[in-house]
């Protein structure tokens, strides 16, 4: 796109080449009382005017046509979709459809993607150490794919292309490879260890396979349970809508700025853990920062105590997870984003609703007036 | 068949003429609707995403935020589904137009973003399948509004770059009726010069902004056949006018010619100072003013063995410089580039069309006193305008 200006400016600024113009310039700004500063000698502001209320995007996304809402997808833990017990150990099984779907990821913004179930994230895995899981993929999309899975498994689970060096090799040590489009295929291990992992399409080209949309949280609780707390999961990702190696659109589930345009709930004092995982693609880190509060990390989810105590901000490279957990002392608005202030304002920026509420959950012996 | 002989044997009757005419056309339309209709290209295209294309006409900025005017100038339509202030989304308002954008339509959208002065900026349009369209403010300023105290102020940097320079060089009236027939011819001769530049400048500066202007109205074509057939039609009113021969008609139209030009150079002027390139608008003005000085010799030279009245010298001056205060005024309020185009190669076509006169005059002068018309001096003459020019545009260029 060609601006006008800008090319005037060009073929103003080739004057600029002589020292002598550069002089005359400099003493006409003199002359004309231009020092380059932001306020003129009467500490007016010289400007655009300042206010609130004009950040942020036009419009909400009609989340009955994508066929998902983020609000739900936030407590949304699939446990199987059948679920059976077989000598004392139980067996989880999970249907995985790869769809081509466009999604609204913002306002008005309609991304050309690739989902597991029709939804990105692809529905959050919930179970415990030691389950048997057994997930049925169909791959119903234009585009090859597959899925890995973070955990312990056999090579052959693994989900992963088969690459030069591995084509010789027999398939139990390479696994299937890219499941073709149409064909399906059953990945099935033990969940292990337990934390907090993530899934995602591993078949190349690797980086628009997973921007595109295919991946998920998949939780391992420990044998014995964490305590009762209002849960949700959130997986920061980012959408790159012209394709040049950098978002445009940044969220937690998608959405970008879902839970600012319907904050999410909880109560005073109540125990709020938070299974957040960062499968944002092209930028380095990403951030969770949240307002007017502290909170425990375990990174990785993996321990049963927490790896970094009464902090307000962690980083996450890609694929990195953790487990925060915090109360809320004071009711409010409060917001959480990245601290990466320009995704903060691209999209991942949200809002929870404190309100004041007699039923407290997970708070037995906590003193509270 | 006796029929068909006998026709063209005699003249046709009339609805026979009208089917011929006509004919052709029907079958066009006919070929066309099944061109349409049964579509054989969609073999090439399948399912091809749509080309979106925005082109920025002009941005504004004031303590409400900053305005942008946008035009549609690609082949598809393109809907507006978000608005980026650096790397922000911001809220925003389509003023004018719709948010689906059809091809050459407009839109005006209208952002409440609080711009630092002095600053850069980036704007990016978000269609609603995720194409980017960037507009970059590269210094931010305050437009100009069009208040009558800017309008006046951008008037006055008119009357520097078009009025005072060609009335300036209109002074030198009395000392051309002083010199002889060949130091005259050499005066002309620097005429010819002169506008040669001019010349070879307007339809340079008119390309340059060609490149702005929507590709659908073809920019740069439009330079060449402006300019060519504005040549023709002032060639076309001298030669039907009582007066064709009148010296003093030339001057008028040397006059008309220059006007044009400074038309473009007001521009530039007036586009330096709405960008806020205060310092560079300055220095442009004193450049232009004494750029343009050769202008008014230019236009006294055909007139000076005849004794014009003194209104004359007014209207001259007036028709040669007052389009610089419209430039001016054109450049820093509602900058055009399709307009600037059309003008700027008016202006060419006037100024050649001037050099087609002087050059005559020159030719017939040589005819009459029996000399060479390409004599040194001439040459010498013809060099010096150019000269004269080419090196006070190091001041502007």
């Amino acid at each position: 796109m060609s601006n006008n200006a800008v090319t005037r400016r060009r073929f103003m600024a080739g004057t600029l080449g002589t020292g002598a113009a550069a002089l005359l310039a400099r003493f006409a700004n003199k002359a004309s009382g231009q020092d380059g500063g932001q306020y003129n000698g009467n500490g007016e502001h010289r400007g655009g005017a300042h206010s609130d209320g004009v950040s942020g995007p036009m419009g909400r996304v009609d989340h009955a046509r994508n066929g998902f809402h983020p609000t739900e997808i936030l407590t949304d833990f699939n446990y199987g979709d059948r679920v059976v017990e077989e000598n004392g150990r139980t067996i989880r099984e999970y249907d995985f459809i790869a769809i081509d779907q466009e999604v609204e990821i913002a306002p008005g913004i309609f991304f050309p993607a690739w989902t597991f179930n029709g939804r990105i994230p692809g529905p959050t895995i919930r179970c415990t150490e030691g389950d048997l899981i057994r997930i049925n993929f169909i791959n119903a999309s234009e585009h090859p794919h597959t899925i890995h899975f973070h955990g312990i498994h056999p090579a052959s689970m693994d989900g992963v292309p088969i690459m030069e060096n591995m084509q010789h090799m027999p398939r139990d040590l390479t696994g299937p490879g890219m499941i073709p489009s149409g064909e399906s295929f059953t990945y099935e291990f033990t969940a292990e260890p337990f934390g907090m992992h993530l899934y995602h399409c591993h078949a190349i080209p690797l980086k628009r396979h997973i921007h595109k949309g295919l991946y998920g949280a998949f939780i391992i609780d420990p044998p014995e349970p964490r305590p009762e707390a209002h849960e949700m999961v959130m997986v920061m990702n980012a959408f790159d809508t012209n394709f040049d190696n950098a978002n445009e659109v940044y969220a937690v589930n998608t959405i970008a700025f879902a839970y600012n345009n319907d904050p999410i709930q909880i109560k005073v004092n109540e125990l709020v853990r938070i299974y957040l995982v960062n499968l944002v693609e092209f930028d380095l880190l990403n951030s969770f920062h949240l307002h007017a509060n502290f909170f425990d990390y375990y990174d990785t989810g993996t321990t049963l105590e927490p790896t970094l105590r009464t902090v307000d901000t962690i980083m996450q490279v890609q694929g990195q997870r953790g487990i925060l957990e915090f109360r809320y002392r004071f009711p409010g608005m409060f917001m959480f984003h990245a601290h990466v202030s320009e995704f903060a304002e691209l999209g991942w920026m949200g809002m929870f609703h404190v309100v004041e509420d007699a039923t407290i959950i997970g708070m037995e012996g906590m003193n509270h007036d | 068949m006796t029929s068909m002989n006998a026709t063209s044997a005699s003249p046709s009757p009339i609805w026979q003429r009208w089917l011929m005419a006509l004919g052709p056309l029907v079958v066009l339309i006919a070929i066309v609707a099944l061109f349409l209709s049964s579509d054989p290209l969609s073999v090439f295209t399948g399912e091809v995403p749509p080309i979106e294309e925005l082109q920025t006409q002009r941005v504004v900025l004031n303590s409400d935020g900053i305005t942008i005017h946008l035009l549609n100038n690609g082949p598809d339509p393109v809907t507006i589904a978000q608005v980026l202030v650096d790397d922000a989304y911001w809220h925003f308002e389509i003023t004018d137009g719709d948010q689906k954008i059809n091809r050459l339509e407009r839109a005006t959208l209208e952002i409440p973003y609080p711009w630092v002065e002095g600053e850069a900026h980036e704007v990016v349009i978000l269609s609603s399948t995720g194409v980017t369209f960037p507009v970059e403010i590269a210094v931010a300023l305050e437009t100009p509004e069009a208040t009558s105290k800017q309008f006046t102020a951008y008037g006055l940097l008119g009357i520097y770059v078009g009025i005072i320079p060609v009335a300036l060089g209109l002074l030198w009236y009395p000392f051309l009726r002083t010199i002889g027939s060949r130091w005259m011819n050499f005066v002309l001769a620097l005429t010819v010069g002169m506008l040669v530049f001019l010349a070879v400048d307007t339809i340079l500066e008119a390309l340059e902004v060609a490149v702005e202007v929507p590709g659908t109205f073809q920019g740069g074509p439009l330079v060449y056949l402006v300019t060519l057939l504005s040549f023709l039609a002032i060639v076309a009113v001298g030669r039907n006018s009582k007066r064709p021969d009148s010296r003093l008609f030339l001057a008028y139209m040397i006059a008309l010619g220059i006007g044009f030009h400074n038309l473009g150079e007001g521009l530039a002027v007036g586009t330096a100072f709405a960008l806020g390139e205060a310092s560079l608008g300055a220095f442009l003005v004193v450049g232009f003013t004494l750029h343009n000085i050769t202008e008014g010799i230019g236009i006294a030279a055909p007139i000076a063995k005849e004794r014009p009245k003194l209104i004359h010298f007014v209207l001259l001056t007036l028709l040669a410089g007052a389009p610089a205060i419209i430039g001016t005024w054109l450049g820093g309020f509602a900058f055009d580039p399709l307009l600037a185009v059309i003008f700027l190669s008016i202006g060419a076509g006037a100024i050649l069309q001037v050099v087609y006169e002087v050059t005559r005059l020159i030719l017939r002068s040589a005819e009459r006193e029996n000399t060479p018309a390409l004599s040194w001096m001439n040459l010498g003459g013809l060099t010096a305008g150019i000269a004269i020019m080419y090196f006070t545009a190091f001041l502007v260029a």
